[in-house]
């Protein structure tokens, strides 16, 4: 019997008979197998699930499911038993036969496996309870945990492709357009560009034999950044059907998605799904009998970060150097093979089918009033729960990082944020109560980009953080026009003299001046942002700037130039762990008295001070 | 036909005309690099920057590659160019000191002080060469190896391949090779020898101790 579905009806049928089959009484075991997760070993959880399900004999009462990322990747692997809800953290192989025998077959909750609430130190139940997860709106992010990316019948059943055949059936392109306008959505891949307006451009821009093209753009490169990672890894479908939706109402006959070749399980994942919505009819020739053909392929980047730019990206799909050109004439009007064509991020086509199915008011509904709808951010940094966090618009910085992050780890002091990846800025301290959202954003210097959220402490140098993005970026430019590639790299010549104690006065001016240039005369929008990092520092933290040159001075102790180790004679009790740790064996001593270190031979490597238990190594 | 103001000035052009060629008819002087009029437009040199108004705001292209559009507000010369190019310049030439065409750029355009690191690449990336190997020899034989400051001309593997006749055309359109600044020694970069034919901006207390200003020894600001 052919899968191929061939009318809306038809899906429906399909998504009861699934609904029937799934309602048998079993419990359902998700594994989060993300990339997180996968970092902490959850192929082996998943295979000791098996292997014990299969040993205990209780494959009838029980379904097993290797998932997308749940978001809460610093407690993993990430266990969640449906329908109770159950929330397991940090789940090593030895804990499955218990799960098996105490959870699913007697109800018993194991309370060590749960997570303590770092306040009132009790444990929490559910995962909508952990403090994590309360204040997010998982609207893209959350049906993550409910289905296997590799299966279709799972997407489907949860209400997947509902909204395609709502939009084939019942809608008109322009009506879609319409729609995808009046909900406010904009570009989630950092530009923020109104995504219904980009769509109208492109189906009304001229083009010779009606070739238009959709183009996916997965090459995600921040570093510290892995949302779109983990959609397309997670939950493929929903930008599929995103993408076809888009199709449909741009007049378009075919698709990429241009992923990074770093991102095999998504690749892999991908693939699956194209494979999968081939056979249901769901792409390809006249999809759910509406008479609508359109069919996607996978296009791997080799790498560069400079091909995440759309016309570089286009450039890099048509074969050629992944270099971008002059947007005089943008991409949707003559793009790739010089047609038109429509670029949208991997988020911003997992909206779509959201906006189809609720209605445009329901979503313009949230966020704040230029920026609609949820972002996903990848939460990183010295900040206490990492993972991806789905917060609607508007949500306030210390909301994000001490609520959901759940503050600075080590009792630290929170000093800045860094957003929108190596081109956003530092936000520091004094705006923490900041609405995030593009615009706010962009008016503190910043930007939010595809959404990398860096959080430091009061022990990150400003300078050095800047000197690491330059760094990066004079690694990722392509090298094309001058300021980019000639006036980066100055840059950083700049920036490594102050952070090695050669700053002179004027430096500070020098890299104001350079960075205007830079932003002001770039070829494209990674130049144009390039200078970011280093124009939001010395705004916010200038005085760190003026420290390093004038003092000789790093006052959060990292530039290695400017600093000395030195053991504090009242507190170091003699232990001679210091001595032990020196690989260069500078520190000396007699047991129980204090010890010194060698000023001569150090290399500050800072092991010594990482090793003290009292505290004694001082930088100074 | 198109109409465009640059500086002031109303011109009809036809559609398809950049800027920068619209504004070379009207007799205005842009200076460019990597812009060739046999080329393909590439806008790599960034040394034709004009200051395009969009109302209350303004901002900065490369004429080279911005086609001239109706009711487009164009000016060649203001502040924020001049101000811009200076940097763009002392960028060019602290990456390749040893050539005539940059040295002339930098004296033309008054720039008197080089404040970056000197890095001599013998090359500036222009893509002249490699797009008249492309485009007006039909051959490929060399194009761009590497990504980003390691980024240089070659030919494939290091080979010369079979595509390459020999024609020399790469080194007779390249601003470097063909015109070598020849100054014995170069004051922080700068010959400032040959074409030093308007005034540069000096210090407050600059007495005017040359009038021909010469970079060497005259220090200012």
């Amino acid at each position: 019997m052919t899968k191929s579905l061939r009318s809306p009806i038809q899906l429906k049928n399909l998504r009861e008979q699934l609904i029937r089959n799934s309602q048998s009484g079993k419990s359902t075991i998700s594994v989060c197998g993300g990339t997180g997760c996968q970092g902490c070993g959850c192929e082996s959880v998943y295979t000791k699930f098996v292997s014990e399900i299969d040993r205990q004999g209780i494959a009838d009462k029980v379904e097993l499911k290797l998932t997308g990322c749940h978001g809460l990747c610093e407690c993993g692997t990430l266990v969640t038993i449906h329908p109770q809800k159950i929330f397991y953290i940090r789940v090593n192989p030895q804990d499955v036969p218990e799960i098996l025998t105490e959870t699913i077959l007697k109800d018993v909750v194991i309370d060590r496996l749960l997570y303590p609430d770092p306040i009132s130190g009790q444990t929490v139940l559910h995962e909508y309870d952990v403090p994590f997860y309360k204040k997010q709106r998982r609207l893209i992010f959350g049906s993550n945990g409910l289905l296997d990316p590799t299966s279709i019948e799972d997407y489907i059943a949860i209400g997947g492709y509902c909204a395609l055949s709502k939009a084939l059936s019942e809608m008109k392109p322009e009506q879609i357009i319409e729609e995808v306008k009046e909900s406010g959505l904009r570009g989630r891949g950092g530009g923020g560009f109104p995504t219904g307006k980009k769509w109208e451009s492109c189906r009304n821009a001229p083009t010779s034999n009606g070739t238009r093209y959709v183009i996916c753009n997965a090459d995600e490169g921040d570093p510290g950044a892995y949302m779109d990672r983990s959609l397309l890894e997670g939950n493929p479908h929903s930008v599929l059907e995103g993408m076809i939706i888009g199709a449909y109402a741009i007049g378009s006959g075919s698709g990429y998605v241009y992923v990074r070749h770093e991102y095999p399980l998504a690749v892999k994942n991908l693939d699956i799904a194209l494979t999968q919505a081939r056979e249901y009819g769901l792409l390809g020739n006249n999809i759910l009998g509406s008479g609508f053909d359109f069919d996607v392929m996978i296009a791997r980047g080799g790498g560069a970060f400079v091909c995440g730019e759309s016309t570089a990206l286009m450039a890099s799909l048509e074969g050629k150097i992944g270099e971008p050109r002059q947007k005089h004439i943008h991409t949707v009007i003559k793009g790739l093979y010089n047609k038109p064509s429509n670029l949208n991020n991997v988020e911003t086509w997992a909206n779509v089918p959201l906006i189809i199915n609720k209605g445009a008011g329901w979503y313009a509904d949230i966020g704040t009033a230029g920026s609609k709808g949820t972002k996903i951010f990848s939460l990183v940094g010295k900040i206490k729960n990492t993972g991806l966090v789905e917060v609607p618009m508007g949500i306030t910085l210390r909301e994000i990082i001490y609520d959901i992050g759940g503050g600075m780890l080590n009792g630290k002091k929170f000093k800045a944020v860094q957003t929108g990846g190596p081109s956003g800025g530092c936000i520091p301290e004094s705006l923490i109560d900041l609405p995030v959202d593009f615009d706010e954003l962009t008016r503190v210097g910043s930007m939010m980009g595809s959404g990398g959220m860096i959080v430091m402490d009061e022990s990150t140098c400003m300078v050095d953080m800047a000197k690491y993005f330059v760094d990066f970026l004079i690694e990722e430019s392509c090298g094309k026009c001058l300021p980019c590639r000639e006036g980066l790299d100055r840059m950083k010549d700049i920036l490594a003299g102050i952070t090695q104690g050669n700053g002179t006065d004027g430096d500070i001016e020098l890299l104001q001046e350079l960075g205007e240039v830079i932003h002001d005369t770039s070829l494209c929008a990674l130049g144009e942002t390039a200078a970011n990092p280093v124009l939001s520092t010395i705004q916010y933290f200038r005085d760190e700037y003026e420290q390093h040159i004038r003092n000789r001075h790093c006052p959060a102790g990292v530039c290695k130039a400017l600093i000395t180790y030195t053991i504090d004679p009242e507190t170091c009790t003699g232990c001679g762990v210091c001595v032990k740790n020196c690989p260069e064996k500078s520190v000396s001593g007699e047991k129980k008295k204090p010890h010194v270190i060698n000023q001569d031979t150090c290399i500050k490597c800072g092991l010594c001070r990482e090793n003290c238990k009292f505290d004694a190594v001082i930088v100074v | 036909m198109v109409t465009i103001s640059i500086d002031g000035i109303r011109t009809v052009v036809p559609e398809g005309t950049t800027v920068l060629e619209a504004a070379r008819d009207l007799g205005i002087a842009i200076p460019s690099l990597c812009h060739n009029p046999g080329l393909s437009p590439y806008g790599a040199c960034r040394v034709c920057i004009v200051e395009v108004k969009k109302g209350e705001r303004s901002t900065i292209e490369a004429s080279c590659t911005l086609p001239a559009s109706d009711g487009l507000v164009v000016i060649t010369n203001s502040e924020r160019v001049r101000k811009n190019r200076k940097v763009l310049i002392e960028l060019l030439v602290s990456s390749c000191p040893t050539s005539k065409t940059l040295q002339d750029l930098a004296a033309n355009y008054g720039v008197n002080r080089i404040r970056f690191a000197i890095k001599d690449k013998n090359c500036i990336l222009c893509g002249l060469c490699v797009r008249y190997c492309k485009e007006q020899m039909q051959s490929g034989g060399i194009g761009f190896v590497g990504r980003g400051t390691s980024r240089k001309v070659a030919t494939a593997f290091g080979v010369t391949p079979q595509e390459c006749r020999n024609c020399g055309g790469c080194e007779w359109i390249c601003p470097v090779c063909e015109r070598a600044c020849t100054a014995a020694n170069l004051t922080n970069g700068l010959c400032g020898g040959c074409q030093n034919l308007m005034h540069v901006e000096t210090c407050e207390l600059c007495v005017h101790c040359s009038e021909s200003v010469n970079a060497r020894g005259h220090r200012v600001y």
